[in-house]
Formats: C-alpha cells, structure tokens, sequence
C-alpha cells in the first residue's frame, strides 16, 4: 500500500477492483464504511461476483474476469476526452511530456520488436528520446506528437464504451457511470482510493493490470496524497515483509536484486543498477544502491567481505535465468531435476495450479521437509484419501519429516502489515508438546551442515562457513539480535562527512536509519529500507502511542513503518508546484519556504526546494512513469491481454493466446483448454469466514463454513439440469473436481463479443486434513502459466465444464 | 516506550474501586459479601494479558492473548482467550470472524505435537527425535548440495547456485524469522527460493 489502512477515512471514491475486501479484509474494510458515513465517500466494486463488498456498494460493474486492463483504459480514455485530468499535477508529476523514440510503436495487439520464437519483445525502442548530456528531451506544453502524452491518447483510442462492452461483457451504461464517477476525482481537492489484492494479481498480465490502474491514479493526481493512492491488500500477515527481506528468488534484501550471469563482478554488477538522473538535478534515491547492497554484504559475510574481494560479491548466487520461481522449481521438480525441498509454512499441494502436475513432482522428491504449526496436505501428498487425495502410497519414495512449529501467539517479533506498518508482537504461550520456533529449526539445520562443512570440506563451503553467526547463544538467535541486524550498525567509527571531526556514530553502535550507511565497508545493515527500525532509542516497532495529531490517520507514534517511519508514499506530491497542498484540509506536508514539513515523514530531501526537485524520487526521472520504458517485459503501457484460457478471442488479435511473453513450459501449453472443450470461465476466491487453508483446522470456522461448494447463475443451473444443493463435477483439461452446487443470483452471465459466458466461482479453503469436511480447491483445475513480469500464477481466470454428478468417495468408502 | 497503564487495565482498577466502594456504602457488607463468593470470578481477572496481532490477513488487526501463567516470569503459559486490541488503531477493538476464532486456531485438534518423519514408500507418519530430524536433514542437504551444485557456469564464472534443493518461506512467519531464514537459504546458494508473494 502507499498509504495506511486507517488513511482510507481521508477518501472520496472507493474502488474495489480486483479484490474483494468487505470479505478477505474485513477490519481493513471498515475503514471504507468510515468514510463513507463520516466523509460521505462512495464506494464502487467491479467484480464478476456480486461480493458483500458489492453488497454495500453504492454502485456495482460486473466483469469478465481477466479484462481489467480494458476496463481501466477505457476508464482513463473517458477522463482524458472529457478533460477529468488533473492538469498540473499530471504535467508537472508524470513523463507525459517526454519525447518517446520514433521506432516505438503498438499494433495488432503487440508493440514493436515482438520475437515469437523468444516469446520476447526486443524494447530497444521503448525508450525516451536523450540529448547529448543523457536527459531526457521534452515538451511541456504537450503539443510534440511523439510525447508520451499523445501516444497514450493513441494507445487508448481504441477502448471506446462499445469496445469495452464487447471484451468486459460490462454493459456500456454501468461502465459510463462507473467511468463519471471516477472521473470527478480529477479534482484537486476530490481523491480516489484503489483497493486491490489477487483478483489483479493472479493473471498472466497481473502486473499490468495495476499499472493500469496506477496510471490513472496518476491522471487523476490521485498518489501521494490523503486518502488516495495504490493499496494493495497483502494476503498474508508478513507477506509484505518477507517481500521487503528479499525471501524471493530475483531478490536479496530491501530491492536489491540478485545478480545474473551477466554481473561477472561487482563492478559489472553496480553498472547497471548507478541509476543517474534522466532529468536533471532529480534525486534518484537508488543512486545510493552500493551503499545499500555493500552494507547487506558486511551483514552477511562481516570481516569475509571486503573491498579486494569484491565485498563478498562471489559468495552470492548469480542466475542464469531471470527467477527460480515456484512455478519453474515444481517443472524442474517434475522432469525429477530436484531432490529436495522444504516448506515452511506453505502448503504448495493447494497454493500452486494444476495439483496433479504438483502432486507428480512431489512424488519424484528424495526428500520433503515440512515446518508447519498446522497438518497441512503437503506434509500428506503421500497419503491416500480417496477421491480427495487419490495416490499409490507405496509408489512415492519420497522420504519426509514434518516439523513443528510454534505459532504466532507463542512466539515474539514484528509483522509488516499492508500499510508498511512493522508492528511488533510478544509471546503469550507455551508452545504444544515438542513444538519449536522456526529460527531455532533453521539455526539447528544450518550448525549442523556448517559444522559437516568444517569436517568434511565439499561444494564451496566459503559462504557458508563465513556467514555471520555471531548471536549470544547460535542455537536460537532472538528477535532482537535479529532486528538490530536487519537495522544496521556502525563498523568503525563513523565521522560526520561535513566535519570530519564530529563523531556521528561509534563502533558497534546502531545507525540511527539507512542515511548513515556507506559503501566504504564502515556499516553494516541487514535489509537498509528497515534501517530505523531498531537503533539506539530502542525497539521502535514495539512503540504504542496511539495519537493522531488532527486525525489525520497518520499515528507516527504507532510502531515503525518503513522507509524512514514514513505513512505514506511519494507524499511531496500532497503538494502543489509551489509546496502548498493541493487540497488545505488533507494536507500531508507543506513548503515552508526553507523546508518540509507535517504530519508525516516527507518524502523528500527536507529541503529539497518544490520547483526543482521532482516527487518521486526513486524514479530516475523524479517523475512518475505513464510510460514505462523497457522496464516491463510486456509493455510501457497496459494493452489488453486475454488470459491464457479465455471464452472469447483477443478482439485485437484473435491469433494471440494470453500474453505474448509468459513463459509457459510445454507439457503445460499442451495441457490449456479451449473454449469448446471447456465453455465456461472461472475464477477463485477467498470466504470471510475462512484463511486459506488454516481455519478448516479450526473448529468455529468449520462450523461457519463446513463444505467445499461452487458457485453458478440460475441462468446456467437451468441450463446443465443442476440443483441448488445437489452435487456437480467440474473439470478443466488438468484435473476434476466434486462439490455441492450454490446456485446464485450473486453471479450473472455476460455477453462477451457477441455471445454468452457463464461464470464458475470456486473458492480455495478446503483440502483433506482438518476439522472441515474433506474437499477440494480451485487449483485442482488452474492452469500452469504466470505473469509475464513476476510469473504469479494465473489462479483466476481459466477454464472449465460442469455437469450434475454423484458425492465425491473418501478412502473408507471406497470398496 | 510502552505504557504500563493501558485503557483497558485502567478499567480494570476502576471497576475493582467501584464495586469495593458500592458494597461498603450500601450497607451489604456481610449479605454481599457472602453472595460474591457464589458468583464466579470474572474469567479474565487472574490472566496474564500480552500484545499480539493476528497472523492471518495484511490488515494485522492488533489482538490481546489472556494465559494463564506468564512467560515472562518463567511460568507455562495456557492461553485461554483472545480478542481485539481496543488501544490499536486499525481494528480498535474488533475482529472478523476469522480473528475472532482465534483461539481455535492455537488449541486446534491438528496442531502438530512432534516432529515425526515418513519412510519411503510408508503409509504412514512415525516420531522422530528432533535431534534425529535435524542430523537426517543436514546429511541429506549436505549430500546433495556437494552433488549437483553449480559451482561455475561454461565461462569458468563463479555461479553458486544449488537448484536441485529447494525452499518456500512462510510469510506468516515474523521479519526477524524471515531474515534468519533468508541468510540460511541464500549463503547456502539455494536459488528456488520464494514466498507467498509469488503466487
């Protein structure tokens, strides 16, 4: 989220797109009825589903799922041809008035330098044009044909009403309503909020879906400032957090990146990550990077880390492909190219598509290793449950141990939640019987292959053996020591770089945030975008000051969010050309002609002078992108895609399947239905009385929701003979389902280019371990293909058939 | 940096003045006296209170813990109840149904006890020792990381890679966790490494 949960009081407009969060985040929710009630705010869901955030909607937009990126610039043609654009914000604050390269180009749904054999574009040609001293040329007043501004316009003329209908399947007057209504947030004193979660996530072009939306924001000058922004809803209470710590596989710590086979030594490494500005005298943040990534280096391998050896550079995995991401390491699995494999606190048998293709690789393990508080179906591939887990037990030689683990009520440490928030937690109970923590498991299995290492030498045991391990006791390094780690402290003394006689830092001390670090070898600091998270006041994640200066929704006092203690992002942009806000009774920060100041962290040099220093200082720029240059695989602008398994064809591009640069392995291209085969569209989701597949192991959610059920129109119930109640059969091209029918009004057919589609919902709580009747989940039938840009699973668009069918059998009733 | 006197302990204070107060003032003293000892005690009185925040959605709604017994003085600790953190001010006091159910979750039936392990081919899950668990799994680790890692690519370029072992992080897990996790899996040159943001 750029923003907090409780600044979405500051909103007018509501949009729920892409998520679901009356439901899946209920308390998070209930800021949304605060400014509805107290602001008068109104609130919009477009959703395939009538959802009870619909329910309480003041207007409602079906949608074909998988066709935002239509919906959105449709949306954003409607404000620039009726002049809804805030002007000055977006002329001063954005890359519109950036001159593009003449050989960039969109046609027949592709842009220019599409390789179908790579599935690959060749972006040499989304770019800017640059003058002789690197920056970017430009023509503020808009006119210059080749600006982003008017390729935009270009780009979206083809997603009239009409157009949008045809591909959304939703009815042209809802979506002008919808379009009017959004479109009154161009104002400067009238904001929009977007709210999302997987619903945009969980496509082959997730991530250009919230560009998409981003970029409207943007138009509508609706980033950075009170009760606006890109909020994203994290589904998971430290989702965010192990993003930010980098647990991914093209991640280290705070954005830094893994290097690739192409980063043959760090100089190499740091040449493309300098960032300079493309405008100049803009911030650039990331110019810092080396200070950042050497600092990460000395928390890692300490004294081992050094300049003549690169700072430990070779100790580091470089990657001869762009991620081994899950879907990647389950193929591999699959071929039987991986013989090992642990899980903490992850349950891929019914988090990844296609269980059967998950289940197979599984199988083909030496060795599982499950660290869980919970049973969980992964930890049972192996076992037979009938038609809920149909195996050859004996088959799979898959050894495994399933560890214990404590949960979060007996254990002590920060969350970060979706607004950035780290907030600390402390233990309240004594674990069950011989269950541990997960740090002393992972510190029990790293000793023990380190001290193999030092016996018996083997594979470059260098990394290993030098990581810093210096915690009081090794067995189980606490919370604390782990924070101020992630924090950082001064190697040496750290001298004031104005006054070389001022002590700024001593030896051993913490920094007081990531400004201190350096690239000399002096700091050393875990994850830097953490760094202020525990320094010399003390443990600021366990603060509790609950105060709100002017209500503003800000709680400064209220543990630490990152960066800086900052609520929310790029909030220079709170402000007009001249530091003043744009609307005075949402102020965030203010100019006061020496310095920023407010209500929160400014995010900018404090006297970084308005004018001359843009707002979005990560960028090179200091602007935000309407273009995006080559640093999207599929795209500088959001062009609509059909998921890979789609009811109707791309209108752009009938010949073109899903995103013309996923990659998609071939024993999974060769498992994608077609829209004959399997008719219908669906989709997954989460229930309110349900996470995942936790609470089916708890006994008052079992109650609430005790089965496994699908959800389809009246329209197509009448259609395939199906009962209210009764039980169906749903099956893709991968796998096939059982489960009792609700037959509902929540759901609608949409008529998409010219002829019906029905919609399956199928939501993802149900397995064969728990308090919870056996079932099964959604991605028994999912397809195996991501996004283009992350490779995030497509989970919710793919397609099915449906008939009335018998129960499922369990093991004890099978003969 | 914390306040030891929160809304609700302050109530609680209060409330035992108020009644202390009224029993005395009324005149009751004895009747009432006898008749408190019939009524059960207030459930909560005697618990030990702790800040938490639900593991389940982003939201991070803060909750209180009430055991019996307190961690901090060394004693077991048996969680009996828990609801929303009236003083947090995202959820102030409330929870879904998902938080609310809590409880269920921490003294649920298929809470795992013991580390237990599953033989080739077996149909079933057998107890293992800890110290057993963790030296089987540092042998099979180590084995197989000195067999299949990459330790340079065609080039001669140092690479450092170990793909035929993999791992998932539980983003449920806390930052201080998540880092010791990072620093095990990334030094150990495990690529196929993610979390629950990737799907």
């Amino acid at each position: 989220m750029t923003n907090a949960w409780t600044d979405i009081k500051n909103t007018d407009l509501v949009v729920v797109m892409g998520g679901n969060a009356a439901e899946a985040h209920p308390c998070g929710f209930k800021w949304v009825t605060e400014a509805k009630h107290h602001r008068g705010a109104k609130l919009i869901v477009v959703d395939p589903r009538y959802t009870r955030t619909a329910s309480v909607s003041d207007y409602y937009a079906p949608i074909r799922q998988g066709t935002d990126i239509a919906f959105l610039n449709g949306v954003m043609k409607y404000c620039i041809d009726n002049g809804k654009v805030q002007w000055e914000y977006m002329k001063a604050f954005t890359n519109a008035a950036y001159i593009v390269k003449d050989d960039f180009a969109y046609h027949d749904g592709l842009f220019t330098g599409y390789d179908p054999e790579k599935r690959d574009y060749d972006k040499s040609s989304w770019d800017y044009v640059l003058d002789e001293e690197g920056f970017v040329t430009s023509d503020p007043t808009l006119q210059h044909p080749r600006c982003v501004w008017n390729l935009l316009k270009e780009h979206l003329a083809s997603y009239t009403p009409e157009m949008v209908e045809r591909i959304c399947g939703t009815p042209k007057d809802k979506f002008l309503k919808v379009a009017e209504m959004i479109s009154e947030c161009s104002t400067p004193t009238k904001t929009m909020t977007s709210m999302y979660a997987l619903g945009w996530t969980q496509h082959s072009h997730g991530s250009q879906n919230i560009r998409a939306m981003a970029m409207l924001q943007l138009i509508l000058g609706n980033i950075g400032v009170r009760g606006g922004g890109m909020n994203a809803l994290r589904g998971h209470s430290n989702i965010q957090g192990l993003t930010d710590l980098g647990l991914m596989s093209h991640l280290l710590t705070g954005y830094l990146t893994m290097p690739s086979e192409k980063d043959v030594d760090f100089t190499t490494y740091m040449k493309s990550r300098e960032f300079k500005p493309l405008v100049k005298g803009q911030t650039s943040y990331w110019q810092n990077y080396k200070k950042f990534m050497v600092s990460f280096q000395k928390s890692m391998w300490g004294d081992k880390a050094q300049a003549e050896n690169d700072w430990g550079f070779n100790y580091l995995s470089k990657l001869d492909v762009p991620a081994y991401d899950v879907l990647r390491m389950f193929e591999l699995m699959y071929q039987g190219k991986v013989n090992g494999y642990i899980c903490q606190g992850f349950n891929p048998l019914l988090a990844f598509p296609n269980r059967a293709k998950n289940t197979e690789a599984l199988s083909k393990l030496k060795f599982l290793v499950t660290m869980d508080p919970l049973e969980t179906e992964t930890s049972r591939f192996w076992e037979n449950h009938g038609d809920f887990n149909d195996v050859d037990t004996a088959a799979i030689q898959t050894e495994v141990f399933q560890l214990p683990t404590t949960c979060f009520a007996e254990e002590e440490g920060s969350l970060t939640n979706s607004g950035r928030w780290l907030q600390w937690h402390w233990a309240g109970g004594t674990p069950p019987a011989e269950a541990k923590h997960d740090t002393y498991i992972v510190a029990q299995i790293f000793l023990r292959m380190r001290e193999l290492y030092k016996t018996e030498g083997g594979a470059f045991p260098d990394p290993v053996l030098d990581l810093t391990w210096d915690y009081a006791d090794p067995n189980e390094p606490t919370p604390e020591e782990l924070a101020k780690e992630i924090n950082g402290r001064a190697l040496t003394d750290l001298m004031d770089p104005t006054d070389p006689t001022k002590l700024l830092v001593a030896a051993g001390k913490q920094v007081v945030n990531f400004s201190q670090l350096r690239d000399d070898g002096s700091t050393a600091s875990g994850c830097w975008i953490y760094s202020g998270c525990f320094n010399e006041q003390g443990n600021n994640m366990a603060r509790r000051d609950n105060h709100d200066p002017d209500d503003t929704g800000a709680y400064l006092n209220w543990t630490f969010a990152w960066p800086l203690n900052r609520r929310t992002l790029y909030n220079r942009a709170s402000a007009d050309l001249n530091g003043k806000p744009w609307d005075p009774t949402r102020k965030i920060i203010e100019w006061d002609g020496a310095k920023w100041s407010g209500y929160d962290v400014p995010d900018i040099a404090p006297t970084a002078k308005p004018g001359e220093v843009g707002p979005f200082i990560m960028n090179q720029e200091g602007t935000a992108r309407l273009f995006s240059r080559g640093l999207m695989r599929d795209g500088p602008f959001p062009a609509h895609m059909e998921p890979f398994e789609s009811p109707v064809a791309n209108v752009f591009n009938p010949k073109m399947r899903g995103n013309p640069v996923s990659r998609i392995f071939q024993t999974d291209a060769d498992q994608l239905g077609t829209s004959a085969e399997f008719p219908y569209a669906a989709t997954s989701y989460r229930l309110t009385e349900h996470f995942h597949y936790w609470t089916k192991h708890n006994r008052v959610n079992s109650a609430l929701q005790p089965e496994f059920f699908v959800e389809i129109s009246v329209e197509l119930a009448e259609e395939k003979g199906i009962d209210n109640g009764g039980w169906v059969r749903v099956w893709s091209k991968r796998g096939s389902i059982k489960a009792k029918a609700v037959v509902t009004r929540r759901i609608r057919p949409l008529i998409c280019d010219g002829k019906p589609v029905h919609i399956v919902g199928i939501p993802l709580h149900w397995g064969f371990t728990g308090s919870a009747k056996k079932g099964f989940g959604p991605n028994s039938l999912a397809a195996f293909v991501g996004d283009a840009n992350i490779d995030t699973p497509e989970s919710k668009a793919f397609l099915v058939n449906i008939e009335p069918s018998t129960a499922p059998k369990d093991k004890e009733l099978v003969s | 940096m914390n306040l030891d006197l929160s809304r609700r302990s302050f109530l609680k204070l209060a409330g035992a003045g108020v009644a202390a107060t009224s029993v005395g003032a009324m005149g009751f003293g004895e009747a009432e006296a006898a008749e408190a000892a019939h009524v059960r005690p207030f459930k909560l009185a005697t618990t030990t209170e702790t800040r938490n925040t639900c593991p389940y959605c982003s939201v991070a709604c803060g909750v209180i813990l009430y055991s019996k017994g307190d961690l901090r003085k060394g004693e077991k600790a048996d969680i009996i109840h828990i609801e929303g953190d009236a003083d947090h001010p995202t959820n102030r006091g409330t929870l879904c149904p998902k938080g609310a159910a809590l409880k269920d979750f921490v003294k649920s039936p298929t809470r795992l006890q013991y580390p237990m392990h599953r033989k080739p081919g077996s149909d079933k899950f057998e107890r293992i020792s800890w110290d057993q668990a963790f030296d089987r799994i540092a042998r099979l680790m180590k084995d197989d990381r000195d067999a299949n890692f990459t330790a340079t690519n065609n080039a001669g370029l140092p690479v450092n890679r170990w793909s035929t072992t993999g791992m998932l992080a539980a983003s449920a897990t806390t930052n201080e966790t998540a880092w010791a996790t990072f620093k095990f899996a990334k030094s150990l040159g495990i690529v196929g490494f993610d979390n629950q943001a990737r799907v």
